[in-house]
């Protein structure tokens, strides 16, 4: 494995120096990660960017400029123009109402999957890593199961299983990307359980339940954070991926994926209108990207793989 | 070395069973009737349940899973329900098409990819290295069917220089390969050039460096050695995922590989073309990464030495 993988724009050198020269004036290991985080440009002008991108989702229906369902067939298909920004599809729907509206679709989902996936993967992760042997065992092969299959193939056989639907759309990602917060949590809790203060937990008394959740689990809190942080926008992929083939979000539901999907057809004399949904998938996924890797390395370096 | 293969073989059967069991699991135990969707409403209940002893859905789940597995290791996933067609036949005919469009798509994000990370690793922090970087990033998370489409309308209706379906000419095979490439490329030119600036730092290179070596000997004979051990690993799980990831590319090409077969398979409940074609895809992808990770071992003494592999 790569060792030390130096991410894009990443500024941690310049951060170490600045400890170095300054003394280390910055008490807790949040406030310190906070600080190393704020000095990172690019990762916060990519925090300013999913700032914005989380406030055109929730406030959608102040922002969008029609109704993303309302069909004008007296303008179908339109350039764009003063009245249609990005033009009209083929159901003379405004584009970016339906992009605007998408938004909700793609962030909800990414969140809800990876808030799935990290209950899951905590969960067996910290119960593998914390008890070891037949228990750990089984679960390691769960998890070489889950990762045998191909990413896509395998959401595909969940959904045929679940049936379409947004609810099982959420399951089929979790259980897609739980086994990476699974992995991550088990080799955490396997290096923590052999320090000092587990052991005069044990030692006074406290519950195994007790142990993992105040003794084990708040010290992977970081490492969860990233993984949700990064997890994301994998979801968002997979999602618009999903969509884009028929099987996640289906239609009228506008999602960027089911977008692209549709704009297909029309791309020989509207090309803008299968561009414009993946601008916004590509600029919502590099921004949780960047903003992720800067959070990795202010948060906790040794994540780098 | 021989007691880590041993121990990855053994592993890996364990993965296959696995994999049989959650695939038979999740298609065969799946909700709508495939045969009520087949005959179309049309028939009666004394048809469907004729129709359903003929296909055996009718036998205990552990029966059929039995079957199934006998089956899948002679190869023998039956014959779809719809065409007809001997399953085994649809799947090697849809691989060779998948398999030639991964392997060009391989060469295309390693002779884009590679180069371009040790160009920014040599010109580490100039404005190559940035625009290198840039593009990888934009590569890594652009969707790769949003990609194909922006290739389709750019050098296919616009430009006029390549067909935008099919895959029967040299020609066409152009777009989808660059399309499928592109997210390995730029995952590419990132690992590169990590792994190249990890060696360049390294007390042999100085050495080099002080001997007078010319630095362009130095990246490209001394550093790069090294520096191609994790990459061979990285791009071989990529080739995995080449085989494997294709279907969105085939559909927006309408190239008839596996991942068109599959997306096929779904929306018509095929089910034993659907389970011939999710275990056929599975077992790839697992041959593939097993066969990395010995190479992997043979390229790297310190893996077989012993700590195991990951």
């Amino acid at each position: 494995m790569v060792k030390k993988f130096v991410g894009f724009f990443n500024k941690q050198k310049k951060f170490e120096e600045d400890i170095m020269e300054n003394g280390i004036r910055y008490s807790s290991f949040y406030g310190d990660s906070f600080h190393r985080l704020m000095k990172n440009r690019m990762a916060m002008f990519c925090a300013l960017v999913l700032v914005l991108l989380i406030l055109v989702a929730i406030f959608a229906p102040l922002i969008a400029p029609y109704d993303p369902a309302y069909q004008d067939y007296s303008a179908v298909l339109q350039e764009p123009s003063s009245a249609h920004l990005l033009g009209t599809d083929e159901y003379g729907r405004d584009i970016l109402s339906r992009i605007i509206y998408g938004s909700r679709v793609s962030i909800s989902i990414g969140i809800v999957a990876q808030i799935v996936a990290s209950i899951v993967g905590v969960a067996l992760g910290s119960l593998a890593g914390y008890y070891g042997g037949v228990i750990d065992s089984v679960i390691s092969r769960i998890m070489e199961i889950f990762q045998a299959f191909p990413d896509l193939i395998f959401a595909m056989a969940i959904m045929t299983f679940l049936g379409k639907g947004v609810i099982n759309l959420f399951i089929a990602l979790g259980l897609l990307t739980w086994v990476r917060t699974a992995r991550m949590i088990r080799g955490s809790v396997m290096q923590l359980k052999e320090k000092e203060y587990i052991e005069a937990s044990k030692v006074s008394g406290a519950s195994t339940y007790w142990i993992i959740m105040k003794g084990l689990i708040p010290n992977c809190l970081s490492t969860i954070i990233v993984l949700v942080t990064l997890g994301i926008p994998n979801a968002i992929m997979y999602e618009a991926s999903l969509s884009f083939l028929g099987i996640g979000i289906q239609p009228p539901t506008p999602s960027w994926g089911n977008m692209i999907s549709a704009a297909q057809t029309f791309i020989s004399y509207r090309p803008l209108y299968s561009i414009m949904p993946g601008v916004a998938i590509m600029i919502t996924v590099i921004a949780f990207n960047i903003f992720g890797d800067g959070l990795r390395d202010a948060l906790d370096p040794k994540l780098k793989a | 070395m021989g007691s880590y293969i041993a121990k990855r073989l053994l592993q890996t059967i364990f993965v296959l069973i696995g994999i049989s069991l959650v695939t038979f699991i999740l298609l065969q135990v799946v909700p709508g009737d495939p045969v009520a969707l087949m005959l179309e409403r049309r028939a009666d209940a004394e048809t469907i349940a004729r129709v359903r002893h003929e296909l055996g859905l009718d036998r205990p789940y552990i029966v059929q899973y039995l079957d199934f597995v006998k089956g899948a290791i002679h190869l023998d996933f039956g014959t779809s329900y719809f065409t007809r067609e001997v399953v085994t036949d649809a799947l090697l005919r849809s691989f060779r098409v998948t398999f030639k469009l991964a392997c060009m798509s391989f060469v295309f994000a390693a002779a884009v990819g590679i180069p371009c990370g040790i160009f920014a690793a040599a010109k580490r922090g100039k404005g190559i290295d940035t625009v290198v970087m840039v593009l990888s990033i934009i590569g890594v998370s652009a969707p790769a069917f949003w990609v194909a489409i922006i290739l389709q309308i750019v050098f296919g209706l616009r430009l006029n220089w390549f067909p935008i379906s099919g895959f029967d000419s040299p020609l066409s095979y152009v777009l989808p390969s660059i399309a499928l490439g592109a997210r390995y490329a730029g995952n590419m030119a990132r690992i590169t050039r990590t792994s190249m600036l990890e060696v360049l730092n390294q007390d042999y290179i100085r050495t080099a460096r002080a001997k007078g070596v010319r630095r362009s000997v130095i990246i490209l004979k001394h550093a790069l050695k090294n520096a191609l051990i994790p990459i061979v690993t990285l791009i071989g799980t990529d080739f995995g995922y080449m085989l494997t990831g294709s279907m969105l590319i085939e559909k927006v090409f309408s190239i008839p590989g596996i991942g068109k077969l599959a997306v096929d398979a779904m929306s018509n409940r095929d089910l034993p073309l659907l389970e011939g074609t999710v275990m056929y895809i599975a077992f790839v992808f697992v041959i593939v990464n097993l066969i990395v990770d010995i190479s992997y071992a043979f390229l790297d003494p310190r893996i077989r030495i012993g700590k195991g592999a990951k």
